[in-house]
């Protein structure tokens, strides 16, 4: 028997609300990026740190690393329920998928640190 | 307790074990492509990283990104990035009560296929050029 305490809400129909909004979100500034970036036809360094210095850049950059967090989360904590568990893993599959939890969590806040390094870093 | 009666989801390794129907391809693929986002996360944030710290680092990136396996690795992630969004805005047209049918999902699948193969298509021709 599997018991879940893990989910990103421990409710479904919260998980896929917060799927939605964050799937919004990360769209969003995808569409941004990509159409920044082919408009602007040559990048050079001058423009593109001016482009990651504007206040509204930096605010979408750091949404969109957040929005990735608990769509990331949500998603990957999915497949781990799907697949680790003990049809596949046999008894340790509890375990394993702990470890797995904890692995994509860790990521994650890396991920987020890392980008608030990277836009307020240096100042 | 062991019920070995449970129903189980289709693994990929299941692939060749029967023949899938589109929309458990398009489904599977659509998680695969997840995957492989949530670890290329690190590529693109170690290249913005580089890029905005020093002109020359800018340069060291813009090499990477020219370099045969840099292009290649930049155009799968671009690829991963295109299929993802194109099967999740399948998912959102689907929240509005489209493609629920079996024909109807059969014909979004379809579509989802097309669209990112042409996304993908671009995006090959974008990171070549540069």
């Amino acid at each position: 028997m599997i018991t879940q305490v893990t989910s990103f809400s421990r409710n479904g129909m919260s998980d896929w609300i917060v799927q939605r909004v964050s799937a919004y979100i990360l769209a969003t500034y995808t569409v941004l990026l990509v159409g920044i970036m082919l408009l602007q036809g040559e990048i050079t360094y001058s423009s593109w740190q001016a482009l990651f210095s504007q206040t509204w850049m930096q605010v979408m950059t750091l949404l969109t690393i957040l929005a990735t967090c608990a769509h990331a989360w949500i998603g990957m904590w999915t497949i781990g329920t799907d697949y680790i568990r003990e049809h596949y893993f046999g008894a340790g599959a509890d375990g394993i998928r702990l470890v797995y939890q904890v692995g994509c969590v860790l990521l994650l806040v890396v991920y987020v640190i890392w980008t608030v390094k990277i836009l307020w870093g240096n100042g | 307790m062991q019920n070995d009666n449970r129903p189980i989801n289709v693994n990929p390794s299941d692939l060749l074990a029967f023949a899938w129907p589109i929309t458990a391809l398009t489904s599977i693929t659509h998680r695969v492509s997840g995957v492989i986002l949530f670890i290329g996360i690190a590529f693109g944030l170690y290249a913005l990283e580089k890029s905005l710290a020093s002109e020359e680092g800018f340069e060291a990136i813009r090499g990477i990104m020219n370099s045969p396996f840099g292009m290649f690795v930049t155009w799968a992630l671009l690829s991963a990035l295109a299929y993802h969004f194109v099967a999740g805005i399948k998912h959102l047209v689907m929240d509005f009560g489209f493609g629920e049918t079996i024909e109807s999902s059969r014909l979004a699948s379809i579509t989802t296929i097309l669209v990112s193969a042409v996304l993908i298509l671009l995006a090959g021709i974008w990171v070549i050029q540069g």
